[in-house]
């Protein structure tokens, strides 16, 4: 068999995801803390074990489903923000570079 | 000219499919009221320089060329979108985020990079309930700073080496995501440790952040190497402009 240095580059890659996965893995957490982000999981939990609470945030969105419309609302433009400056980098460019050449 | 436009307009869709998912922020910013006073103000203190010299580096950049100005923006958007996305571990069964700050210290320098971590920061903490005003300084040092000068240093000393451009955007992207985590740990510890002493705190929360962060710096490290392999087809003479790669590389 022959084992060229991109087949090797490919195992070895492949073969470092499978380790940090496997380091990572952990029983799976309870269903009523499941999915939970690490700021609650991790820093809230060190935090409230050693005194310290979160406050509320000054213009409180974490109510009923206001926190997913401004998440969506977020999400959306960022979405096009980061859609338009691409297309101004990359497609405008590719046009010009594209146009063809007369005489 | 068909397939051109189904191209520039694939990036916005995806980004745009993948924030119609994005549920309530569950991520790792410090929360509103997490860091005391005193440690609160300290990293404010650290934070301010960064961000100063990066607002200056904004503006020279933009007065001497304005086609960075795209560039700057598409990084922005991104490390803004990138950092309020919560991605769920299924080895860890919690949600974290990449940071984004990598592949912006990579095309745009560390400083910029550090204002995009402060804008997307603010905005996050006065909007989305996600972070806090008072602990900006702490998550714009762990996220902006450490973030993007490790994320910035990883990848220029890898390719001092000769590194293969993919890889060395992987390696920097995978460590700007860890060393967020490690500066996030040393600030938490070192804010709500009081009087017990550091390092067995700062060990336990670093440990706690393993099983979801090792995986998502992967994820992020292969964003960074797909997003500079991805510039490197369409802009290379932008990636020179930026000093990312050599001219004579593109000829090659």
């Amino acid at each position: 068999m022959n084992w060229g240095l991109g087949s090797v580059k490919k195992s070895l890659f492949i073969g470092i995801i499978a380790l940090v996965f496997l380091m990572s893995y952990q029983h799976p957490a309870s269903s009523a803390d499941k999915w939970s982000g690490v700021d609650e999981s991790v820093v809230e939990k060190y935090a409230k074990e050693n005194g310290r609470e979160a406050r509320k945030p000054l213009i409180n969105t974490d109510q009923g489903d206001l926190l997913l419309f401004v998440f969506l609302l977020a999400g959306t433009l960022g979405g096009f923000a980061a859609g338009y400056s691409w297309r101004m980098l990359v497609s405008e460019k590719e046009v010009k570079s594209f146009k063809p050449k007369r005489g | 000219m068909k397939t051109l436009k189904l191209r520039t307009l694939f990036l916005p869709f995806a980004l745009l499919c993948c924030l119609l998912i994005v549920t309530p922020a569950y991520a790792m910013h410090i929360s509103e009221g997490i860091l005391p006073f005193n440690w609160a103000l300290v990293w404010f203190i650290v934070a301010v320089p960064f961000v100063a010299i990066g607002l200056r580096k904004v503006k020279v950049m933009a007065s001497k060329d304005l086609s960075t100005k795209p560039l700057i923006g598409l990084m922005a958007a991104l490390v803004f979108v990138i950092s309020c996305m919560p991605i769920p571990v299924p080895t860890a069964g919690t949600c974290s985020h990449p940071c984004g700050t990598g592949i912006a210290a990579i095309l745009v320098g560390p400083f910029v990079s550090v204002v995009i971590a402060g804008v997307a920061l603010l905005i996050q903490a006065l909007f989305l309930a996600h972070g806090g005003l008072s602990t900006w300084g702490a998550n714009v040092v762990s996220m902006g700073v450490v973030g993007s000068f490790a994320g910035f240093l990883t990848f220029r000393g890898l390719r001092l080496m000769r590194m293969n451009l993919v890889i060395a955007g992987f390696a920097a992207g995978l460590l700007a995501d860890w060393a967020t985590y490690l500066a996030t740990s040393v600030e938490l510890a070192s804010g709500i440790s009081g009087n017990a002493p550091f390092l067995p705190l700062f060990w336990k929360i670093l440990i706690a952040f393993i099983p979801t962060q090792l995986p998502l710096g992967v994820l992020e490290g292969a964003i960074t190497a797909g997003m500079i392999n991805l510039l490197y087809k369409k802009r290379p003479d932008l990636l020179v402009k930026m000093h990312v790669i050599k001219a004579e590389e593109v000829s090659a």
